[in-house]
């Protein structure tokens, strides 16, 4: 029987029954879902708030002036880091594909964009499991009554401590002899440490087995990893208030200083700050949104996550800071005690008679009555500010300053066993981020053959990341993660994130990437938004750049090595890096953006080879429509 | 006469003693070695006085570790102390039973304090650092080293659990894997029965159904 339309070879365009069910299967198998929105959430803040959160906000709070220092960080917030969030979410859920998919599909000459987020979450997740691995080791050692950072090990023929124990502290000597077993500079590489290559392996099991089944056994895990920290958090918190010294540090820590808001640097560390915090330009963001159902509202998910992630930095910095008030009081008051014990012996007073209390009258007395006596006791200058300034960031916080005040609190193990979970926990939800950056792009691209199962491809990825991470497990290692960490994970990153607010603002279009909006949260982005998008991010982002190549660039890379040969031993010599080892920090600077210029150039080459007529770059063209177009103009 | 010659021969034979022995006893002698205790800073509350009991329990204290160091019969009399303060220190020398104007030297003294610190210590509830002999250290104490370390067990422990979990979450990935194959396969011939079916109903156009909706006249359809 023949139809009446006329047949305009459909049969041919149409798939048939078999390939239309082939088809729908293949969608609803290939791209993962969120099981509900709350676990989207989850994962976003848990890749979000991470390691820095604890130890690099609280710091920087400290040195620029506490209170002062959140003007700058607010600022940087609204101005950037939202805006930068938004749209990655944004992208990434429109356009339903990983980080290299996205930027293919944007313009075929922006595919470098999504290659060099997927080097920078391959460099940045080696060396950060690197410290999960070393928080593993803490907490293996937190079951121990004493914990073993709290004595020195005697010498061979017991007669006194180690030599180099007693020239620092227990805890010094824990973190760098028995833990790192660190060589004294760089380019001693050491052998490796079985221990740290057993910790390691640990470590990438760990997110192997949080990664078998994809997002559906990462979002599970999420659960637990992403709120985890907060419950730590709070009892943290908790005990801290009630410490003795809590109020000090507190008090140090948001006292503000307006003066310091004149300092360029503080705002350059500032917006800085707010940008390695949020995670943006990793590619996870992007893979994570692209789970997502389309029609999802990502301004409010992306104002929520990037909230939660400040509102994390200050809330860690409470507890963070009543521990270090009561460290500093603790040294304060031993400080003390010590001139105490002096003056009562010298001077044969009664046991007891000088007391912390009456201390500073008796020290003015005698100073009066007899001050050649007590000039030469050689009596220690006690004063609370010098043990408040003795603070830290990064591992220095973690594993150094925080273990040493754990010792001093009762029941110290528990609290020891806490903090280094919580740690751990914020690393590895910080670390799915990093994998998911490196495993969507490699599913999306379908390098993969379809028969290798994606539990094999997950496996591969972390045994080739493991092995490599392995430099990190030598003498030299932790000399390795200061370089990864700072010049792998700060100015590509700043690169990647200008070419992706220009890719989608100015190559997109403003005008589509409104629509995507509009289609996906039913409401077009309003004036602050695109205010933000168009010239302040862009612009804050050029100028952050800028000044901070130029602030690195001025002095010669140096570092703090560990050296007990160093006459001034246990301060740490500082030295430059030799020259191989800067020639690899330029390569880490360089290779991960080089493709984006290089993906460019080859494929603006091949599109002028292949075709005589100019390609059109733009992705809304379609062939398909153009020759209908035509007859109809011609036909009517 | 003979009384006030009696009684100054007992005088002298009572202080004569303590005159040789305060005599003997010089603080920053070669032989003598000082003590300072903290009594209040080590039991607080239940600090005791220190008095002439308390004085009598170190001197039987030293010359018990005396007695085991050196194996001679050291009697109370033996350990001198001198120059006592407020702080509560004071120097202290011993002498030898065996002729009691001779002093035993300080190395001899500070082994036995050595050998027997924690039996002194114990005697006056004190501790190393409170019971303070000034220039003799104390040993340190031998660390205690288990066979296995403890952090290998709990390491064992943790990647056990590890593993376990990766073989199990594989093995039930394979599992489900395989009844989604079996599943697909019984799916399968199910479709391709029916496929067959309809081609053969449409093979013979004569047993189709006429559509009368689309009839011959219409061939095109109306714009």
């Amino acid at each position: 029987m023949k139809l009446g339309f006329p047949n305009l070879g459909l049969d041919e365009q149409n798939p048939d029954y078999k390939e239309l069910e082939r088809m729908e299967q293949e969608e609803v198998a290939e791209r993962p879902k969120w099981d509900n929105k709350f676990q989207y959430l989850l994962t976003c803040i848990g890749f979000a708030v991470g390691l820095g959160n604890v130890w690099r906000f609280p710091y920087l709070c400290q040195i620029y002036g506490g209170g002062a220092f959140l003007i700058p960080y607010l600022i940087a917030l609204v101005f950037e880091g939202l805006p930068l969030l938004y749209l990655e979410l944004a992208i990434g859920q429109r356009l339903r594909m990983g980080s290299i998919g996205v930027w293919n599909s944007i313009s075929p000459l922006l595919g470098g964009v999504g290659i060099s987020s997927m080097l920078v979450s391959f460099l940045v997740g080696m060396f950060y499991n690197t410290i999960l691995a070393w928080v593993l080791w803490y907490f293996f050692h937190s079951f121990q009554n004493p914990l073993p950072w709290s004595t020195c090990p005697v010498n061979e023929n017991q007669t006194g401590y180690n030599r180099e124990c007693e020239k620092s502290t227990p805890v010094n000597y824990f973190w760098y002899r028995e833990t790192l077993n660190i060589t004294p500079d760089i380019e001693a590489s050491g052998c490796l440490q079985w221990w740290m290559v057993v910790c390691l392996a640990t470590a990438w099991s760990v997110v192997f087995i949080c990664f078998i089944r994809g997002i559906a056994s990462m979002g599970k895990a999420v659960y637990v990893t992403a709120t985890f920290p907060y419950l730590v958090l709070t009892i943290f918190l908790v005990q801290a208030l009630t410490l003795p010294g809590a109020t000090d540090g507190l008090t140090y820590l948001f006292t503000p200083d307006w003066e310091i808001l004149k300092n360029p640097q503080v705002w350059l560390d500032a917006a800085t700050q707010i940008f390695f915090s949020l995670s943006v330009a990793f590619g996870g963001l992007i893979a994570f949104s692209s789970y997502n159902a389309e029609r999802n509202d990502c301004e409010r998910d992306a104002i929520l996550v990037g909230v939660i992630n400040s509102a994390t930095s200050l809330y860690a910095s409470i507890p963070i800071f009543s521990i270090l008030g009561f460290k500093a009081t603790n040294g304060f008051n031993a400080c003390r005690q010590e001139n105490i014990l002096t003056l009562t012996n010298h001077f044969e007073f009664s046991d007891q008679n000088i007391t912390l209390e009456n201390y500073d009258h008796w020290f003015q007395f005698l100073n009066h009555r007899n001050p050649d006596v007590v000039s030469n006791l050689s009596l220690r200058d006690c004063v609370l500010k010098t043990f408040l300034d003795q603070s830290a960031s990064g591992t220095g916080l973690a594993f150094i300053v925080f273990t040493e005040a754990v010792l001093e609190m009762p029941g110290s193990q528990i609290w020891a066993i806490l903090f280094f979970v919580m740690l751990f926990s914020l690393g590895l939800s910080s670390m799915f981020g990093n994998i998911e950056g490196i495993l969507t792009p490699i599913s999306d691209l379908k390098l993969i053959p379809k028969w290798i199962p994606n539990e094999l491809v997950t496996g591969i990825i972390c045994s080739i990341c493991f092995l490599l991470a392995l430099i990190f497990a030598q003498g030299s290692g932790n000399y390795w993660v200061e370089v990864f960490n700072s010049y792998v994970g700060s100015v590509p990153l700043l690169i990647i994130a200008f070419f992706e607010i220009i890719g989608v603002i100015y190559v997109h279009g403003m005008k589509n990437f409104s629509e995507d909006i509009y289609f996906m949260t039913g409401r077009r982005p309003n004036i602050f938004w695109k205010a933000c998008w168009m010239v302040i991010s862009p612009l804050m982002l050029l100028v952050v750049l800028v000044a901070y190549v130029v602030v690195q660039a001025q002095t010669y890379p140096t570092y703090h090595t560990w050296n007990p040969d160093y006459d001034q031993f246990p301060k740490t010599e500082v030295k430059s890096y030799p020259d191989w080892v800067f020639a690899i920090i330029v390569l880490l600077c360089v290779v991960p953006v080089v493709s984006i210029p290089l993906v460019a150039l080859y494929k603006l080459i091949r599109s002028r080879t292949t075709s005589s007529t100019q390609v059109e770059l733009n992705p809304y063209w379609n062939e398909g429509f153009e020759v209908e177009v035509r007859s109809v103009l011609t036909s009517s | 006469m003979l009384k006030r010659i009696f009684l100054v021969i007992c005088f002298l034979v009572i202080c004569l003693p303590s005159a040789l022995a305060a005599q003997l006893c010089i603080p920053n002698a070669p032989e003598a070695c000082q003590v300072r205790l903290s009594i209040k800073t080590a039991l607080g509350e239940k600090a005791y006085e220190w008095n002439e009991h308390e004085k009598f329990l170190f001197r039987a204290a030293m010359a018990f570790a005396m007695r085991k160091h050196k194996e001679q019969e050291f009697s109370l009399s033996d350990i001198i102390l001198c120059n006592e303060t407020v702080r509560v220190s004071f120097w202290f020398v011993v002498t030898s039973p065996l002729n009691p104007s001779v002093l035993v030297e300080r190395k001899d003294i500070e082994k036995a304090v050595s050998k027997f610190r924690h039996r002194i210590n114990g005697a006056f509830l004190l501790s190393d650092t409170t019971l303070e002999f000034v220039n003799i250290y104390p040993t340190l104490a031998a660390p205690v080293v288990p066979n296995t370390p403890p952090w290998l067990i709990v390491f064992g422990v943790v990647i056990g659990l590890i593993g376990a979990g990766i073989v199990f979450l594989l093995t039930s990935t394979i599992v489900q894997k395989r009844r989604k194959k079996q599943q697909k396969a019984e799916e399968g011939d199910e479709d391709i029965e029916e496929l067959e079916a309809k081609t053969v109903e449409n093979g013979s156009t004569s047993e189709g159904v006429y559509n009368t909706t689309f009839s011959d006249d219409d061939r095109f359809t109306q714009m």
